[in-house]
């Protein structure tokens, strides 16, 4: 870890995500429904579920790029449930989004996208910002890839790089979609690593959608199983290998048989 | 019907929204200037020759008729009205519609389902801000540069049709100064702001609102060019009575 990544100033009496009575609901088809959730600081918690089920949309929902139908939204303690957007980017400075496809910008090279938001939000002098995206592009064994565009690079690198874009405004909460998905085991590994990594050495509170219980059982705090668009449980994952819901059981063992059955909706890839 | 009213007041909107900007002095220069490249500079080489083309196909329709009726001395400055006033702004805005309005609204298009907006908001970078400001300032600032070359263009075409039929430089330059006066070219130009406004907003908007990947963009892509040709012609209607009167 690098020291130019010093610990984000937090309320430690608020909760970083408070998720209250959530529920969202597109064309008639409800995609969350009642969804409580409080991840405290420094937490690592893990949001699983079957592909369609709506993992992702609990993301988008903290970071606000969609509106609940339902519900509150809270982000250390601030309700930002009906905030416009111009007063969401102060919220979202304090927060780093990891996208599935790394949603890297793919007309600025690897470096540009690290440093983007460094670049418009004026948080660094020019001549220091190059220094500061060595230090995160190392952090994410992506050195001396600067000047390569997104075009240039594998998934995995294009997630690393997306990793060391979200981490650049140094985010008092992170939230990662799938950031192992599709990953050699050995990337993967490196990412879960990492992610350990920051809440040890910089408090960084994480959420993280996945379905690989392999990675998730190495890195999270907690894990959520969501189905139907409900928390089925909400417990560390050994204890939920045991829980007395099947479905929860059905989920981590993998296991083609039992209820969870149903096609589920798609909806923003997860 | 609903859709056409989705349509209006989502591009109302935009623009609404995107004029903030400048009018609290942001604009993003840098990007600007990047845009006004590619609507501008890039732009010419089709505007020229459309023009050019249009000029000699215009003179080729009317030159050997006023040769005919022995009104050679109107023959500059009718073709000069009409360049001014309609052809140049018109098909200028035309060209850069189909050149630079899908372009738009593909690569926001591109954008918008790869999350690239999505992550822009994330990092706390408004789009309308870093998106639709860069491309908005550089198409109102192009295209009436754009339709200065368009007229110069035009002319030409049909100065060299002039020569073609027998019409003497001077009496076709005279005619041209005689009828061509800072209200018929300078009324030509001024449609050409708000052309740029309709290409620049109506791209960016179908970009910004693109669903369903790689099709969505083509559909975005075509109903960007449809509905900014369309109402290019309809506007131009108006303001052509706006400007010009009866």
């Amino acid at each position: 870890m690098q020291d130019t990544l010093a610990p984000p100033i937090q309320d430690t009496l608020a909760p970083p995500i408070q998720l209250e009575d959530l529920s969202y609901t597109v064309d008639g088809a409800v995609i969350l429904d009642d969804v409580d959730l409080t991840v405290a600081p420094r937490e690592i918690v893990a949001v699983m579920g079957r592909s369609g089920t709506g993992k992702t949309t609990i993301l988008r929902l903290i970071m606000r790029l969609i509106k609940p139908t339902a519900g509150r939204i809270r982000i250390n303690g601030e309700d930002i449930t009906d905030l416009r957007e111009h007063d969401l980017a102060r919220i979202r400075a304090d927060m780093g989004m990891v996208f599935q496809g790394a949603a890297l910008f793919d007309s600025l090279t690897v470096a540009e996208n690290v440093g983007f938001a460094l670049v418009e939000h004026r948080l660094l002098p020019a001549d220091e910002i190059p220094g500061r995206v060595r230090d995160l592009l190392d952090m994410v064994d992506m050195a001396r890839t600067e000047h390569l565009l997104p075009a240039q690079l594998s998934g995995g690198m294009r997630k690393r790089v997306g990793i060391a874009r979200a981490l650049a405004q140094r985010p008092a909460i992170v939230l990662y979609d799938e950031p192992t998905a599709g990953l050699d085991p050995i990337s993967a590994a490196a990412i879960d690593d990492l992610i350990v990594r920051l809440r040890e050495q910089v408090d960084v509170t994480s959420m993280i959608v996945s379905h690989d219980v392999r990675s998730l059982r190495r890195v999270a705090d907690r894990a959520a199983v969501l189905h139907q668009g409900r928390f089925l449980a909400v417990d560390a994952i050994e204890r939920l290998e045991h829980s007395r819901d099947p479905a929860v059981r059905q989920f981590l063992s993998g296991s083609p048989d039992g209820p969870m059955t149903e096609e589920p909706q798609m909806l923003n890839g997860g | 019907m609903f859709a056409a009213l989705d349509f209006t007041g989502d591009s109302f909107l935009l623009l609404l929204r995107a004029l903030t900007y400048p009018l609290r002095g942001r604009v993003g220069l840098r990007r600007t200037v990047q845009q006004m490249a590619v609507a501008g500079a890039d732009s010419l080489p089709i505007v020229s020759v459309t023009l050019f083309f249009v000029g000699l196909a215009w003179g080729w329709n009317t030159a050997g008729q006023m040769v005919r009726f022995g009104a050679t001395s109107y023959y500059g400055g009718t073709t000069a009205l009409a360049i001014a006033r309609e052809l140049a702004p018109a098909l200028c805005g035309v060209v850069v519609a189909a050149r630079v309005g899908s372009a738009f609204a593909a690569e926001l298009g591109t954008m918008t389902v790869t999350e690239q907006v999505d992550a822009l908001r994330a990092l706390a970078v408004n789009p309308v801000y870093y998106l639709v400001v860069p491309r908005l300032a550089a198409c109102v600032v192009m295209l009436p540069i754009l339709t200065v070359v368009a007229i110069a263009s035009g002319l030409l075409g049909a100065f060299v049709m002039a020569l073609h039929f027998g019409v003497s430089v001077g009496e076709y330059m005279s005619s041209v100064q005689r009828f061509l006066d800072n209200t018929e070219f300078f009324g030509g130009i001024a449609k050409t702001l708000v052309f740029g406004l309709i290409i620049a907003i109506v791209g960016c908007r179908q970009g910004l609102r693109t669903t369903g990947g790689a099709a969505g963009v083509g559909r975005a892509t075509i109903s960007a060019v449809v509905l900014t040709i369309v109402l290019i012609y309809v506007t131009n209607l108006f303001l052509t009575a706006a400007i010009f009167g009866r």
